[in-house]
């Protein structure tokens, strides 16, 4: 995969039945970086990452990852292919403990022999989550459980990981907690999609951003260019 | 933590009982049981999981009636019947279980099907009557001549074949606990997207459960019946039978290996306690129990009767709380 693009989409169009939420949306990232989508409601986000993720087939447009096309990829074996989805609002199993969430975040064939060193490996990096290992995921707190669905992604040893909204709902301490696990996850080497309605905070994690309105790409560039753009700032950071 | 040995001396213990000279009717209850916790056993496999069946009559009636229609109609003998029969019946899961799972029916909805599912075939029986003798019921071929091939043995040889069955559905409950299906079917009982996201199949997972929760059904149902000598659409197949395996799972407790075994042993009980109360006295009168200790049960006894005897550390993957269980037994 040398020189190609961890994940390329172009020309993507996409809705639900008569509704179109994308119209044409081209991103890339390359391997090893991190990329924010950023916008308002309403503009395409998440429907974005369940194109990317095989819960929604484009009607237009490509969707590559690596040498790989896919649209054509049954969402249940993206994992196997080192691609991990980090639900909006975390979507934990609430009555399984921690350690049972991550044991399901293996089921991919290939990751199931894996199991004991990737939870260590989940462990060293959130040392947290091996003190609750035995507790009821629903019964932690939102940071902590945006923690486990983060450990959760990874044991199925992605290469990309997909965030959805891991800042939603939680109180503003938490939220920088939160961006500062995804710095600890791109020190791991992971390539990382961040979606994201908190612009301010995912600006200063990323390399690079997309902003998305009504189905179409804004505008997009590089973290510090789009934070210091003055549309940008008034429109998204609410800065004059 | 080696359990196979103190299993199969429970299991040899059991094997004994006949030896005992037990009067015929205690032994007779035990098979009923059994063949019914076998029935319990494959509903749990299921029903621990928040897929609720009320129509797993559907595949004890296909298991009986296919046993014995291929035994009267052309001579099949049942120990090659009853695994055909147990196919067909897995097919049968399969047939229903693949659109439900794939269009996401889910809870009450998938309840409804499945109950639909149970009536059909019990309607089907009974409008087949040339073949099947509709509501006066079936009468395997007696062949003294040859029991062992027709598989028509004493009680003590019946409760044998019994206790085989009843093994292999205990078995397969193991096998699924240490699967990582159990952890798969645990995940998407909580949350199907979730467990879509995170790369398990969640409509091949839970039409798997399906398949193997039919064929133990439908091994129950075929062996009831050829223990009985006698199917009827109404205790073969429909409402009724599929009423008595939801009864027995959630009475005795789905979290564990033996509860639904221990609710069977307690509906048969009850059954033979309201018979000989009521007799024909008053009709309707057990439905109308069985259907209060149903609500009594999912409020204040949502682990079964094993409940009772489980500790608080003991409690099977995922199984840590006890909260949960209300819930997801009522849809």
């Amino acid at each position: 995969m040398n020189g190609s693009a961890t994940l390329e989409l172009s020309g993507i169009q996409a809705g639900y039945g008569d509704f179109q939420a994308l119209f044409g949306v081209a991103l890339r990232v390359e391997p090893g970086e991190a990329v924010g989508v950023v916008g308002p409601n309403g503009a395409g986000k998440t429907t974005l990452l369940r194109v990317i993720s095989g819960l929604l087939r484009p009607k237009v447009g490509t969707l590559r990852y690596g040498d790989q096309d896919l649209t054509k990829v049954p969402a249940h074996l993206l994992p196997e292919l080192g691609i991990a989805h980090v639900p909006e609002n975390r979507r934990l199993f609430p009555h399984l403990t921690v350690e049972e969430n991550l044991k399901v975040g293996a089921y991919a064939k290939s990751a199931r022999a894996e199991f004991a060193k990737r939870r260590d490996r989940v462990y060293d990096l959130f040392p947290r989550m091996a003190q609750r290992r035995h507790q009821l995921a629903g019964t932690m707190s939102g940071g902590e459980q945006q923690m486990c669905a983060i450990g959760r992604a990874l044991m199925c040893a992605p290469k990309l990981l997909l965030l959805d909204e891991p800042s939603a709902g939680l109180a503003p301490l938490v939220v920088q907690q939160v961006f500062d696990l995804v710095r600890r996850i791109r020190q791991e080497g992971l390539t990382v999609l961040i979606v994201e309605q908190n612009v301010a905070q995912v600006l200063r994690v990323v390399d690079r951003a997309y902003v998305l309105e009504t189905g179409r790409v804004a505008a997009e560039g590089k973290s510090a260019e789009l934070s210091a753009d003055p549309v940008l700032r008034r429109s998204y950071l609410g800065m004059h | 933590m080696n359990k196979i040995l103190p299993s199969i001396l429970v299991l040899a213990l059991l094997a004994g009982l006949p030896l005992l000279s037990l009067p015929e009717y205690l032994l007779h209850l035990l098979i009923t049981a059994f063949l019914l916790g076998l029935a319990c056993t494959g509903w749990a496999m299921m029903g621990r999981f928040g897929q609720v069946s009320f129509g797993h009559g559907a595949f004890t009636g296909i298991g009986a009636y296919g046993m014995a229609m291929m035994w009267n109609l052309y001579g099949v003998s049942p120990w090659i019947g009853i695994p055909i029969s147990v196919v067909l019946a897995a097919a049968a899961g399969a047939l229903l279980g693949w659109p439900c799972f794939r269009l996401r029916v889910v809870g009450h909805y998938f309840a409804l099907v499945t109950l639909a599912a149970g009536e059909i075939v019990r309607i089907f029986v009974t409008a087949a009557r040339e073949i099947t003798g509709g509501s006066l019921g079936m009468t395997p071929h007696l062949a003294p001549e040859a029991a062992f091939s027709a598989m028509q043995f004493s009680k003590s040889g019946f409760w044998w074949i019994t206790l085989g069955a009843w093994a292999i559905g205990i078995l397969v409950w193991h096998l699924q606990n240490r699967s990582m299906s159990a952890q798969a079917l645990s995940a998407i009982s909580e949350d199907e997207d979730a467990a879509a996201s995170i790369g398990i199949r969640v409509a091949w997972e839970k039409l798997k459960v399906t398949v193997v929760s039919a064929a133990l059904a439908a091994l129950a149902g075929a062996l009831m019946a050829q223990y009985r000598l006698y199917l009827n659409p109404e205790t073969s197949a429909g409402l009724g039978i599929s009423l008595q395996i939801v009864f027995g799972a959630i009475a005795g407790g789905m979290y564990g290996p033996l509860g639904p075994t221990i609710g069977a042993l307690f509906t048969i009980g009850l059954e033979e306690v309201l018979r000989v109360f009521f007799g024909t006295g008053l009709i309707g009168a057990a439905p109308l129990i069985y259907g209060l200790l149903l609500v009594l049960f999912v409020l204040f006894m949502p682990r079964g009767l094993m409940g009772l005897f489980e500790s608080r550390r003991h409690l099977g993957p995922g199984k840590s709380s006890s909260t949960k269980t209300p819930q997801r037994v009522g849809t």
